[in-house]
């Protein structure tokens, strides 16, 4: 187990060197310059952007920019962002609790409408439950964020004027508002994100379920005189989720890097807007870290979910 | 018009029987700019007029107007005025920082920090044009209570002229050769030149001044690490309290205000991000917010918002033009690795009679009605300024048949494919701008009407992000300006025309020679107009000084060097209770503290 761990981990630093270096030669070889704004400005000499580029090292080869990159990132320093003019790292701390907040929030959502809805209609096929949650599933994973996230504000912003639609990441309020006003202009974000995982997720959980629902041995614990409630939560839940398990774990990094388009429609200031943003200024910088920051993850969480996976279900075995 | 016309009105103005604004109006019918037309008064002995902004309410106590809330739908990302990259980081910043003095929208100098505007006849302007001397408000302290002073002034001036700074601002202040002290607040700048447009260095969005106390250590190379440049202290209404760049600004009033009784909002949040049509909706239609800036929608969706009933869009004149360039250079052969060389001449656009006939194929009614609405105006002349009529040296129509006549006249004669060739040249041209609705609707416009006259039009649309960069190896940049036509909006940063003009200078064309980095994009070479504009830099004379840029107007439209579209304005979102003043010519904050809000 020890030294699968250790070759697994061995294996990351080539995997996330390579990773670095294809994403830093694609950023640089990307049309778009950080400092266009300036070009465009009349009252703007052109000295003024060339200054700057010298100062943020843009007119140095490649290779010379991606090993200065490399070795500052090693040593903890994730770069500097032109257009802001502070460190990157303080960039996404700044933005990492609101990312956490809505998309974790999202996440639990999904969950909790995947889990039972998906056992239950497993448990009974193609009784009319099962026939409406899976409509409705296919309803919730065909239709892209961007949409309901506009009929979600129609309905409940403009039409009934219940809830707001621009996200405000520091409440001025204190005590019990506090929580309500966050509360409040969370739901329609969290709903839009949760609901779209929450479908496709469903649909995974019910295949899952049913796998398993139709094994002999359940078959056996029915026949003990099991009751159904320990039967199905501790027979068939426990085995079924193992592959739950994993997708959650693969899902997880992108938690910490946000929903670029719901993040953009209800201006909630997570990770996802950063990096559009980023992207449109031409901030490479921050678009490097944010990208990095998330193969990392990944690459991470692929681990995790591995090792999970084994934890749960013991006849895998690690060699 | 001639010079002693131009002397007439202002003689008539002095006398009292022309209105100050009449005048600023026919002057701004020769293509002048309000500001420097009030300039031209200023400099004859006419008094500046009141400010409106200032008078229109006269609260007896600061505060109690509640939380301000504007949205900005793209985030201030820095809060240093001189390193401010687009309009969003001035704005964020001019909450907190003001300038000596801010342009109204007529464009006279209205006071900020300064105690009066200099002028000729108070003795603050020299009648060289060689020096300005400014006074300076007394009593005015920063955020953290230190004194505002001459030398707060200086600093500023020695901050950004140093290249190593890079500073965005820099080019307002390179005329000025050296600052006296002439107490603690009075300074002269004195210029290395006769400068026209004195009314530049610690004006507008690139006047305003930062602390000397906090930015004296971070001279230089050393500025981007200054602490503050994120944590402004000021000398504005409203003090620092938080800021997330590419999110949110927040600040609360400033007890010590310098101006009596304002402002009248306890607290102000910049909230940025999302996009346009959103955040018109905030404003218009749920009221969550009470301002959203630069309203680039579609005049449709404004109107159906408005209906609503909370909010409206409010639209400010500036010198903003949406034009197409008529590339004077041939795009499509390459020399020593350069398109649109120099050294080559367009086969066809050389030809006066093709770009008279295009002119006349832009449909511009078309334009302002079909897609623009409200956010345009239509307009013949280049240099275009605040108000809504039409030059009387200039006119433009839209005459397909008269479009026909002058290609037939000058020898393209149509082919059996209808489209006009002469010499074996073909009437076929590409016609490029960036991806954005209008201009792919104005592309349509255009195409088809040049259908008509037989000259076949290629649409062909490059990206926003890649059309307007700076990169030098790539071809669908704006300044390599690869195809026959292009089109884009040039804004008029400066209520001054001098650098607005420059982009049809001969020294100033765009080639590989200068990375591309020349502001004249459509390569036109006329030494006449080089001549004319190096006059007006050294003419102090306003009336003189106009003369030659209403000269220089003509001569760019008499020669469809450039094919002027839609004159755009500032469209802005506002709650209905929410009372401002606008300025096509400064911040949209450039009365924040005079902002107030009706029961």
């Amino acid at each position: 187990m020890s030294r699968y761990l250790l070759r697994r981990l061995l294996i990351m630093i080539p995997v996330l060197a390579g990773i670095s270096l294809v994403l830093f030669t694609i950023l640089c070889l990307a049309p778009g310059d950080p400092f266009e704004e300036l070009a465009t400005n009349p009252n703007v000499p052109p000295e003024v952007r060339a200054n700057l580029r010298h100062q943020f090292g843009l007119d140095d080869p490649i290779p010379v920019r991606y090993l200065r990159w490399f070795t500052s990132m090693l040593k903890g320093d994730w770069g500097f962002s032109f257009v802001s003019r502070i460190d990157v790292g303080t960039l996404i701390l700044q933005r990492l609790p609101t990312t956490l907040w809505v998309l974790g929030l999202a996440q639990l959502l999904g969950l909790l409408v995947a889990l039972p809805v998906g056992i239950y209609a497993a448990v009974r096929p193609y009784s009319l439950f099962d026939q409406v949650s899976t409509t409705l599933a296919f309803i919730g994973f065909s239709l892209p964020t961007f949409f309901t996230g506009i009929l979600f504000i129609l309905f409940f912003s403009i039409y009934l004027d219940w809830l707001p639609f621009i996200y405000r990441a520091d409440i001025s309020a204190t005590g019990w508002r506090w929580y309500w006003e966050n509360l409040r202009q969370a739901i329609m974000p969290v709903a839009v994100l949760g609901l779209f995982q929450g479908a496709a997720m469903t649909r995974f959980v019910r295949s899952a379920v049913l796998e398993i629902v139709r094994l002999d041995y359940i078959n056996t614990a029915r026949a003990k005189g099991l009751s159904e409630r320990v039967t199905i939560l501790k027979h068939v839940v426990r085995n079924a989720l193992i592959p739950v398990v994993t997708l959650v774990a693969l899902q997880i990094p992108g938690i910490f890097t946000g929903a670029v388009i719901t993040e953009q429609i209800f201006r909630v200031p997570g990770i996802g807007s950063l990096l559009i943003t980023s992207i449109l200024a031409n901030d490479t910088p921050v678009i490097m870290a944010i990208t990095f920051v998330f193969s990392c993850l990944v690459v991470v969480f692929n681990l995790v979910a591995d090792l999970l996976y084994g934890w749960l279900d013991p006849r895998i075995s690690y060699r | 018009m001639q010079e002693h016309e131009l002397r007439h009105l202002i003689g008539q103005v002095k006398a009292g029987t022309l209105s100050r604004r009449a005048f600023v109006q026919t002057m701004l019918g020769l293509g002048l700019t309000a500001p420097m037309a009030a300039q031209m008064l200023a400099h004859a002995g006419v008094a500046q007029a009141q400010t409106k902004g200032a008078a229109m309410f006269n609260p007896t106590k600061r505060g109690g107007g509640g939380q301000l809330k504007v949205l900005w739908w793209q985030a201030p990302t820095l809060l240093n005025p001189h390193f401010a990259t687009g309009t969003k980081d001035q704005d964020g910043s001019r909450i907190f920082y003001e300038p000596l003095a801010s342009y109204d929208p007529d464009g006279n100098l209205f006071p900020v920090l300064a105690a009066e505007v200099p002028s000729v006849q108070n003795g603050g302007v020299s009648k060289d044009g060689r020096s300005v001397t400014w006074k300076l408000k007394k009593g005015v302290t920063w955020h953290d209570g230190k004194p505002f002073t001459s030398a707060d002034v200086v600093f500023n001036w020695e901050f950004v002229k140093d290249p190593k700074t890079a500073a965005r601002t820099i080019g307002s202040y390179t005329d000025i050769d050296k600052i006296d002290v002439l107490d603690s607040h009075t300074v002269r700048l004195v210029f290395k030149k006769p400068v026209p447009f004195w009314a530049n260095a610690f004006c507008g969005v690139n006047g305003m001044i930062i602390p000397k106390h906090l930015f004296e250590p971070y001279m230089g190379e050393k500025s981007r690490e200054a602490p503050n440049n994120l944590k402004p202290v000021g000398t504005g209404p409203f003090k620092f309290v938080d800021f997330k760049p590419g999110d949110i600004v927040k600040g609360d009033l400033n007890p010590s205000y310098h101006v009596p009784n304002r402002p009248f909002f306890d607290s102000i949040e910049m909230k940025g991000g999302g996009d346009a049509v959103s955040a018109a909706r905030a404003v218009m239609q749920t009221g969550e917010y009470d301002y959203a800036w630069n309203m680039q929608v579609e005049d449709e969706i404004l109107k159906r918002f408005e209906q609503g009933g909370r909010g409206k869009a409010s639209i400010v004149t500036t010198g903003n033009i949406e034009h197409i360039q008529c590339n004077q250079t041939d795009p499509w052969t390459e020399v020593d690795g350069e398109r649109s060389s120099l050294k080559t001449k367009h086969p066809f656009l050389t030809d006066p009679a093709v770009r008279q006939a295009l002119s006349m194929l832009v449909d511009r009614a078309s334009v302002q009605e079909q897609i623009y609405g409200r956010t345009a105006l239509t307009t013949a002349n280049f240099l275009n300024a605040p108000a809504p009529f039409v030059s009387k040296n200039n006119r433009w129509e839209f005459n397909v048949d008269k479009a026909n006549q002058i290609l037939e006249a000058a020898g393209w004669k149509k082919g059996a494919d209808g489209i006009r060739a002469k010499d074996g040249k073909k009437l076929k041209m590409v016609y490029q701008t960036s991806i954005n609705a209008p201009r792919q609707k104005t592309q349509a416009i255009v195409k088809q009407a040049c259908a008509k006259a037989g000259i076949e039009i290629e649409i062909k649309s490059v990206v926003a992000s890649v059309f307007f960069s700076s990169d030098p190896a790539n071809l669908d940049t704006y300044p390599h300006f690869s195809t026959d036509l292009q089109m884009y909006t040039v804004t008029e940063t400066m209520p001054d025309p001098q650098d607005f003009m420059l982009q049809f200078t001969p020294w100033e064309i765009a080639s590989k020679e200068n990375k591309w980095q020349g502001r004249n994009i459509t390569r036109w070479q006329s030494e006449e107009y080089g001549k004319l504009h190096k006059a007006a830099e050294a003419e102090v004379d306003p009336v003189k000084r106009a003369a030659l840029f209403i000269q220089m107007n003509d001569m760019v439209i008499k020669n469809v060097v450039v094919i002027p579209v839609a004159w755009r304005p500032r469209v802005s979102a506002i709650s209905n209770k929410l009372k401002v003043a606008q300025s096509g010519w400064d911040s949209d904050f450039w009365q924040l503290p005079f902002w107030h809000k009706e029961a």
